[in-house]
């Protein structure tokens, strides 16, 4: 069970001489209940790579496989398909609009067909993943602060029960502790449910905090696909591309320049502390 | 620092709050009133000519309601704004406010309007009524000063976030104001795009003078301002300069605020009894530090 992108290229305007090609023979598995991070800089491809996995763009060529079965095959159930992927797309709360949270929530396995008293079982069930506390949930939506519109929104998407949850930039535009606060709950919803999590982001630090697995893009392309660690040592071609190592890469590389044995690949604060205490010990 | 630059000049004050409170009502489907939001509450604040400022606060702290009265486009319920002397509460000086206190925002595609770069900078000088001569001449000037020149003759559409933030910059920077507000200019922009916001606006502060109010939520991208103001509840809850600030890294966490990654490391260095100074700021200072301990 996973998701498999075989050849996958995609073209828009492409009879026009201003053709682009989106996504350049990318060739990806995600297998269940991965975190993966997927960053590139603006424009390299990333959120168009995600609205081919639940289908809401169609590869010029190549094979999606989902769970084994092609999405491309001409009776597969694309609709299905969206209830089993589901997309939190960048500042999702735009997309809020019943009268209350929890109607708003109950939205998604209503238009699945699902009957009333499911449908209210899974919002509440959403709701609470999400963390957003239950005074909350008759409110009207756009009296919610920006952390609790985002949770609500991520909510009505957990409600239709899928595998796979993808976040683009989930936490653009919060503040420091409603980033934490989202990413743990999404960790949390992870390791808790299996979920697979894609999360789209432009932040280092958070992909290095809280993913198991990087894919970088580039100019349609798949450039690096590794553990963070691997992917970070490569922080001068990622600059290069519009991108960077989190800030400790930066002052562990800073600290080898001066002749201290770090390790460099370190990739969050926690690591970072770790492996310039043991080089103090050591140098002392 | 930037502090004591300050301190010494006396120059004047390009937007001063006295009192100010901004009050809005709450109202049901029906219309009716459900309740007042004090969003900005009893704020004095002086900001003199030239400076950088930094406003934090987490989401709701009224940070962007405070700045939307250094543009006039929201009026103080209570108190009084002046910026560069003029009450932005008198109608009649809105225009004379808006072009002395420009305001760039979060989403660079709601603010490009030209077809072409240079003919979206031309666009409020133009509107100011100013000769067609003149008017290139501050494009041109404009698009160099935010390093835009060469993308000049290109289509809005096709430049990156960060090139579109600073042509928003270029726009405003074309009505020659004598102060830039700033709000959260790169939270929608990827590494390379926020580096190139923050420089620009750091050059326009040390080269052209103009005073510039960055709100934002990346706290590495203030390390370098004269003085920060953190928001909660409508309230100055800190001011200081940055190595203050930050050197409170607890107070700023419960204000649900964070610290650069360099001053975090630092911290949880301390943490594990390794003895560094408070107020480390940058990668070049922690690793400065930490390269002294090593000695005999």
């Amino acid at each position: 069970m996973s998701i498999i992108l075989d050849h996958i290229n995609y073209i828009y305007g492409g009879d026009t001489p201003l053709a682009v090609k989106a996504l350049d023979d990318v060739c990806l598995q995600i297998p269940d209940g991965q975190f993966v991070g997927i960053i590139g800089h603006t424009g390299s491809g990333k959120s168009t790579l995600v609205q081919h996995m639940n289908g809401l763009l169609k590869a010029s060529s190549g094979h999606i496989y989902f769970n084994g079965e092609d999405i491309y095959d001409k009776d597969y159930d694309l609709k299905r398909l969206r209830s089993k992927v589901g997309l939190v797309f960048q500042y999702p709360e735009h997309q809020l609009f019943e009268i209350d949270v929890f109607t708003d929530v109950c939205f998604g396995p209503k238009n699945l067909g699902l009957d009333k008293k499911e449908s209210e079982l899974r919002a509440f069930d959403a709701l609470r993943k999400v963390g957003l506390p239950a005074d909350l949930y008759y409110q009207s939506p756009f009296e919610l602060s920006g952390g609790q519109k985002r949770r609500a929104a991520i909510a009505g998407v957990l409600a239709m029960k899928p595998q796979v949850l993808i976040l683009d930039e989930p936490t653009a535009g919060l503040d420091p502790k409603g980033r934490d606060e989202i990413l743990d709950q999404i960790k949390t919803l992870q390791t808790e449910t299996g979920m697979t999590i894609l999360l789209v982001s432009h932040s280092m630090e958070d992909v290095a905090e809280y993913v198991d697995r990087i894919v970088v893009m580039n100019r349609g392309r798949v450039m690096y696909d590794d553990v963070p660690r691997a992917v970070f040592s490569h922080y001068k071609e990622l600059e290069a591309v519009g991108l960077a190592a989190p800030q400790v890469a930066y002052i562990l590389h800073a600290l080898r320049d001066k002749g201290f044995d770090v390790d460099a690949a370190a990739t969050t604060i926690g690591e970072a502390a770790d492996t310039i205490q043991k080089a103090l010990d050591r140098a002392r | 620092m930037g502090m004591e630059k300050q301190r010494n000049t006396g120059r004047m004050e390009i937007v001063r709050t006295k009192d100010l409170v901004y009050e809005y009502i709450r109202r049901d489907e029906e219309g009716n009133v459900e309740g007042i939001t004090r969003a900005v509450d009893q704020v004095d604040m002086d900001i003199r000519q030239g400076e950088f400022i930094a406003i934090l606060g987490h989401n709701g702290s009224g940070k962007s309601t405070l700045a939307k009265h250094i543009n006039a486009i929201l009026n103080p319920t209570e108190g009084t704004v002046w910026v560069d002397g003029m009450d932005t509460s008198e109608a009649e000086k809105v225009w004379d406010i808006r072009r002395t206190a420009g305001m760039v925002f979060q989403n660079p595609d709601n603010q490009i309007i030209g077809q072409v770069v240079e003919e979206d900078v031309g666009f409020g000088p133009e509107n100011m009524g100013i000769p067609t001569k003149e008017i290139w001449e501050r494009v041109e000037e404009s698009l160099k000063a935010v390093g835009m020149y060469e993308f000049r003759r290109h289509s809005p559409n096709k430049l990156s976030g960060g090139q579109k933030q600073r042509v928003s910059i270029a726009g405003v920077l074309a009505m020659h104001p004598k102060c830039i507000i700033l709000d959260e200019p790169t939270a929608m922009l990827d590494p390379s795009g926020r580096r190139e916001v923050i420089r620009a606006a750091r050059a326009l502060n040390d080269v052209e003078k103009v005073t510039i109010i960055l709100i934002t939520h990346y706290m590495e991208e203030i390390i370098h301002a004269d003085r920060v103001f953190v928001m909660d509840g409508g309230k100055i809850a800190m001011e200081g300069s940055p190595r203050e600030i930050f050197s409170q890294v607890e107070r700023l966490k419960e204000l649900r605020l964070n610290v650069p990654q360099a001053t975090l490391l630092a911290h949880e260095l301390q943490k594990r009894g390794i003895r560094l100074p408070n107020g480390i700021l940058t990668i070049e200072e922690l690793a400065e530090e930490i390269g002294r301990l090593r000695k005999p």
